[in-house]
């Protein structure tokens, strides 16, 4: 599971008005290569959770992003696009659980896929 | 402007033999070739339309979420894909599947899109379905294991109805949605619900067998249909006639081969 997928997630459990962002509990991350894109990269700032993304990534053991949320022109300098870059799509939670931030409920992270199905009662 | 040259290598799919498998996982079928035989008539408008964000809702074997990536490839830089299907076994044939054939998608065990659709919505500029649209008793629609695969309720119309809200909300302003239907789930109606909410709609594949007929419709948003706009749509238990013809006029009944293997345009 990539952070841009975390940067998604929030939990859907009944009841629940503060789903997002979903803590990390990590057993095992591992780095894949993707290639740089800029375009894409400069769509997904303006929509992702800037705060969420450099928790998740400290969680996951990056730390190269920088914690105020940068100005619209970071956008323009390669360095930051690069670390942005690697925060949102190269690093990979395989093994863990996303906890839900109100109730405390794990979701099961397993080789990289995130289990979000709901109890009966949660629905 | 579309460059006869650039198609000279057919375009890539899923492959059969690299499709990984598990009893409970619903296998790539007529209906699974049928879409992404769509999507391979509709290659050049997807190239050309270069979307961001791709995302499959019940994907089960990963056939068809593997052809969109391989078909698109390369020519449309950073592009990401997403797929959610209940079945956990489903998700993991997937992962399996997507590895075998060197691409990748972010995979999550979900119900539709259960957990997204806040934080997705109206990022997703192409979206593909194969829903469960067998007509089944109701109590069979949303069991555990492969029969989530096909059971859709009356007239197997209860997953589709579920799925087109959630549709409508992570589909992009220029978005896409292609889906299979058979003719009992009365897709000319489905068009015409689709139509008030502002979506013009194409039949893409049409597959007809004595007892059935496969469609695979596409929608779009057409900024020129106000949304539930009554004047000229009616939604009756039966279509009229003349929208019935409209749509048919528009089948394409393309003789693709299973394997895929065309170039049509």
């Amino acid at each position: 599971m990539r952070l841009l997928t975390h940067n998604m997630l929030l939990s859907n459990i009944k009841g629940v008005t503060n789903g997002f962002p979903l803590l990390i509990e990590v057993e095992k991350v591992i780095e894949k290569p993707v290639d740089f894109n800029p375009d894409f990269l400069k769509n997904m700032f303006l929509k992702a959770d800037w705060k969420a993304l450099v928790d998740a990534s400290r969680s996951l053991g990056y730390a190269e992003l920088p914690e105020e949320t940068p100005e619209s022109s970071a956008i323009d300098s390669d360095d930051f696009l690069r670390k942005f870059h690697h925060a949102l799509l190269e690093l990979h939670l395989e093994e863990g659980a996303l906890v839900c931030p109100e109730t405390e409920r794990k979701f099961p992270v397993t080789k990289g896929i995130p289990n979000m199905l709901l109890h009966e009662d949660e629905v | 402007m579309h460059n006869r040259g650039s198609n000279k290598i057919s375009s890539r799919i899923a492959q059969i033999r690299l499709v990984s498998s598990h009893p409970e996982v619903y296998e790539p079928c007529d209906d699974s070739f049928a879409l992404v035989d769509a999507l391979l008539a509709d290659r050049s408008n997807l190239l050309e339309h270069r979307p961001t964000l791709c995302m499959e809702v019940g994907c089960g074997s990963g056939y068809v979420i593997a052809s969109l990536a391989l078909m698109l490839g390369e020519e449309v830089p950073g592009v990401q894909y997403i797929a959610t299907d209940t079945n956990p076994n489903a998700v993991e044939v997937t992962r399996e599947t997507l590895k075998a054939h060197g691409v990748h998608a972010e995979l999550i065990n979900t119900d539709i899109a259960s957990g997204l659709e806040k934080r997705l919505a109206g990022l997703i500029d192409v979206m593909v379905v194969n829903p469960p649209y067998v007509p089944t008793p109701e109590d069979e629609v949303g069991r555990v294991g492969i029969a989530s695969a096909w059971a859709g309720g009356e007239n197997g119309r209860r997953v589709i109805d579920k799925i087109f809200p959630i549709a409508d909300k992570l589909l992009s302003d220029r978005g896409w949605l292609y889906m299979v239907t058979l003719t009992t789930n009365n897709p000319s109606q489905i068009c015409l619900q689709m139509r008030e909410k502002g979506y013009a709609s194409r039949i893409i594949v049409q597959r007809s067998t004595e007892e059935e007929s496969l469609h695979i419709i596409k929608f779009w948003r057409d900024f020129g249909i106000k949304p539930d706009a009554k004047e000229n749509v009616t939604v009756n238990k039966t279509a009229p006639a003349r929208v019935l013809d409209t749509l048919l006029s528009q089948v394409h009944r393309l003789s693709l081969k299973k394997s895929g293997n065309s170039n049509s345009s």
